[in-house]
């Protein structure tokens, strides 16, 4: 009962696109304005990664472990590769691989989530008893685990990763679900004889969306964690290719010796900032768009 | 006890003047009451009546001085015995609310803790408030139980919200609110949620214990003759404004606006009935059941002319939906056979084709949440033109045009998306996506029961113009014996899971009656101000004499 005043609804134009992403936008608070920028700089970084970096990415250009200055912005590692390059081209390969495995672990996860929301039974109790076993063993020990048995290409690392980040996609994915699910409109497409495809991807997904994108930026910030601390580890992307991770481990024993030129700080840190600002920075965007999804407004 | 008996008015209560209540939408404030005056005496039931949207709720809640989250009151007075609850503290008003001022809501479900006991809820206000202790508290619990006529007044407060059924609820709640002797109490749509034989024991214990205790109330519905038997005066809003205010049996008599005789008029909408021996679907000794253990279908059998519209009547729990539910096959039958223009239809959905899946469609009670709120109107009407005819692009989009012209939308609407609609609207839709299919049969699930009399009236319009353009068969499942004398050819009385009575309305609807049929449509309340109080009468006689 009491409606909420339906004629002005109906007759009020529907704005267009644009004009709801600049609506959106405004509302946007300093710190999710900060996170957006950040990221918008680590994409174009990692886009035009050769076109913004001095030098290659593996080429070796000056002595080992020379200071930052003019010539070398950041240094050279311990072989005379420039840093500053390198970390643009780490960019290009941590945020891009940890991308493609959220995007992979969203599919894998997403599908099987909403399938098992709509058909109960024993194919919800396997998959999701599969899941509660994976879920009891730590991420990066079983990560470690399966990486020693099946080899260190990028491709595994992916699988893997994916595989292993979609039995958490798919717990949030089916418990959002079973609140569609129960709606008259699955039923009513049901009853129309629509297949599984049509009834998970147009009924069910455009309707668990806002909770998955929010899903989806914190997960990201977790896969390319764990891709820094495999690759600082050993076991994730390999040398000479550039990524943040291993290149805190390659300078790793530079951490305590004093830096005497600008900016004073050790080499391992610029990786290691650039991996924790890009953190910070999603966290940033996905706060302000979680507050936005639930409801949690501010009292008018 | 009776109406009879005159009530003793006292001074004056309640004065709200030049109310004005404004709403946040998207942020821009709109304003949902313009400017009313309400004037209640000790003692004295006020009903405030018109359709969702007209400011009722938002005003009797404002009579608590209370604003919703997202409401504001801008303009106006709100006296309260002597107190401005407009410029009472928080502090005060909270004072008053439980104590002085209580409200009974819709759903009792909703508004009851689940996780306490009934007495422990009922009591809670009164000894919050230190107005008595709790071994007085509980006593005086049980004397209103009894009071409201609740079966076994002295253990029932034992019970957990979940263990009684929704009338016994909904006293349950008038307890809790009488449970201070309040000056006032607020009942909002609180029998709108209930079948008709429950309402009637609800409606006699509300109005008995209000007389008793000489409480004021507020009594908010869109039901007239349900506020007819409540009220000793009526305002009829409209859209934030006061249309006109009478005395109820002035105003029943000789309503002096047009809008107001527009909502008495609705009543009158008839059909002739027609008879047919066309059998488009034979539902024969069907039995269904969930879990295998009891049966929700028992040995139903109904038949469903060509063309014409069949009602199936029931209270909650008679098996009504379960029917359609056997029907479209999400429920297959564990006994008994359907047959489709005289060939067995298969049990399970799944079993069946397509072409046989479209010639049955479904609307829902609730177009909220049977139409998806992620689709387009033009997803929502082509999907089923493009799924069953093949038909797509601009094509589609002009089939859809055309609908949306035949259930008198137009085109501009195709972009808009069901959110962006207004109920009755949106149950149009529904109409459209299942006629977009161009089934012989549709089965109607309770599809009016969620709207205002005047926005069901023009569905009821709507369906039956429908159906002479389309010559479909209408399945009419509801609980709402008016909608069924306006559109049924025949009438299904269901209960408890068994056939009762089916037949041509004229002989359903005269008597000689079965009894359960009697028990129904005797329940149905009635604009006559003294129905309750005969009715009432009637069956105290009846029981006498039994």
């Amino acid at each position: 009962m009491t409606a909420q005043a339906p004629d002005i609804r109906s007759v009020r134009a529907r704005r267009s696109f644009l004009q709801n992403v600049k609506r959106t936008l405004a509302s946007a608070p300093i710190s999710a304005w900060f996170g957006m920028t950040v990221i918008v700089i680590y994409v174009i970084a990692a886009v035009f990664a050769p076109l913004i970096a001095p030098y290659g990415e593996a080429e070796v250009v000056g002595k080992a472990y020379q200071p930052s200055g003019p010539e070398f912005w950041l240094g050279t590692d311990q072989i005379g590769r420039d840093l500053f390059s390198r970390l643009i081209y780490g960019a290009r390969n941590t945020v891009g691989i940890a991308f493609i495995t959220t995007m992979l672990s969203f599919m894998i996860g997403g599908t099987l989530g909403v399938l098992t929301a709509l058909k109960r039974g024993w194919l919800d109790q396997g998959i999701s008893r599969i899941v509660d076993a994976f879920l009891a063993i730590p991420v990066l020990i079983f990560a470690l685990m399966l990486l020693a048995v099946f080899g260190k290409s990028i491709w595994m690392l992916i699988l893997i990763l994916a595989l292993l980040d979609s039995t958490r996609v798919f717990r949030l994915a089916r418990a959002t679900a079973l609140n569609v699910v129960v709606m008259d409109y699955v039923e009513a497409a049901k009853l129309r004889g629509e297949g599984m495809g049509w009834i998970i991807f147009k009924e069910v997904l455009p309707n668990i969306l806002p909770p998955m994108i929010t899903e989806f930026g914190l997960r990201f910030c977790f896969v390319f964690l764990t891709i820094s601390a495999l690759s600082f580890l050993g076991v994730g992307i390999q040398p000479p290719t550039a990524d943040w991770g291993s290149m805190v481990a390659e300078s790793k024993t530079l951490i305590t010796f004093p830096v005497r030129t600008f900016p004073y700080i050790p080499a391992p840190f610029y990786p290691a900032i650039a991996i924790a600002l890009l953190t910070v920075a999603i966290n940033f965007v996905v706060d302000w768009f979680l507050h936005k999804t639930s409801g949690l407004r501010d009292e008018l | 006890m009776s109406s009879e008996k005159k009530r003793v008015k006292g001074e004056s209560l309640l004065e709200i003047s030049g109310l004005k209540i404004e709403g946040n939408s998207d942020g821009v404030w709109l304003p949902i009451v313009k400017g009313v005056d309400v004037s209640l005496k000790r003692g004295e039931v006020l009903g405030l009546i018109g359709e969702s949207g007209a400011g009722k709720s938002t005003i009797g809640l404002a009579a608590m001085g209370f604003a919703r989250p997202g409401c504001r009151i801008t303009d106006g007075t709100i006296m309260f015995d002597g107190i401005d609850l407009r410029k009472a503290s928080e502090e005060e008003r909270r004072e008053l609310w439980g104590s002085r001022i209580a409200y009974v809501a819709q759903s009792a479900a909703a508004a009851f803790n689940p996780a306490h006991k009934l007495i422990d809820q009922t009591v809670e206000t009164a000894v919050r408030h230190g107005i008595m202790d709790r071994a007085k508290a509980e006593a005086d619990a049980v004397d209103l139980y009894r009071r409201l006529q609740l079966p076994n007044p002295e253990t029932i407060g034992n019970r957990y919200p979940h263990q009684v059924s929704g009338g016994q609820l909904q006293r349950a709640m008038t307890a809790m609110a009488m449970s201070c002797r309040p000056d006032l109490i607020i009942f909002d749509e609180p029998t709108t949620a209930l079948d008709v034989t429950t309402q009637v024991e609800v409606l006699a214990a509300m109005r008995d214990i209000v007389e008793q205790f000489n409480t004021a109330a507020i009594y908010i519905t869109h039901d007239l003759a349900v506020v007819a038997q409540m009220a000793d005066r009526i305002t009829v809003l409209r859209r934030g404004l006061e249309v006109e205010q009478a005395p109820t049996r002035e105003m029943l008599k000789e309503p002096k606006e047009d809008y107001t005789k527009t909502l008495w008029a609705v009543r009158s909408l008839a059909k002739e009935e027609s008879i047919s021996d066309d059998i488009a679907l034979r539902i024969h000794a069907v039995d269904a059941s969930y879990s295998g253990v009891v049966k929700v279908l028992d040995n139903v059998t109904v038949q469903l002319p060509r063309g014409r519209t069949v009602a199936v009547v029931g209270e909650s729990g008679s098996g009504k939906s379960t029917l359609a539910r056997a029907i479209t096959g999400l429920l297959p039958p564990s006994k008994g056979e359907i047959y489709f223009n005289g060939k067995p239809l298969p049990k399970a959905l799944k079993d069946r084709d397509k072409d046989t899946l479209r010639r049955i469609q479904m609307i829902y009670q609730s177009a909220d949440t049977s139409l998806n709120p992620r689709q387009t109107i033009r997803d929502l009407i082509g999907r089923p033109i493009e799924f069953y005819h093949g038909i797509k692009g601009a094509a589609r989009d002009r089939k859809v045009a055309e609908l949306l012209d035949s259930i008198e939308l137009n085109e501009s609407y195709i972009d808009r998306l069901p959110t962006e609609l207004s109920g009755g609207q949106k149950q149009r839709i529904s109409i459209a996506r299942a006629l977009a299919a161009q089934p012989e049969i549709i089965i109607c699930d309770e599809v009016t029961s969620a709207l205002d009399q005047i926005v069901q009236e023009e569905i009821l319009t709507l369906l039956m113009k429908l159906q002479k353009d389309t010559n479909v068969s209408y399945l009419f499942i509801t609980h709402d014996i008016a909608t069924v004398r306006a559109i049924s050819d025949e009438i299904v009385v269901m209960h408890q899971g068994k056939v009762v009575q089916q037949g041509p309305k004229s002989q359903v609807l005269n008597p000689p009656h079965p009894a359960y049929t009697e028990l129904l449509l005797s329940s149905v309340p009635e604009m006559d101000p003294d129905w309750l109080t005969n009715l009432l009468a009637s069956r105290a006689e009846a029981k006498v004499k039994a």
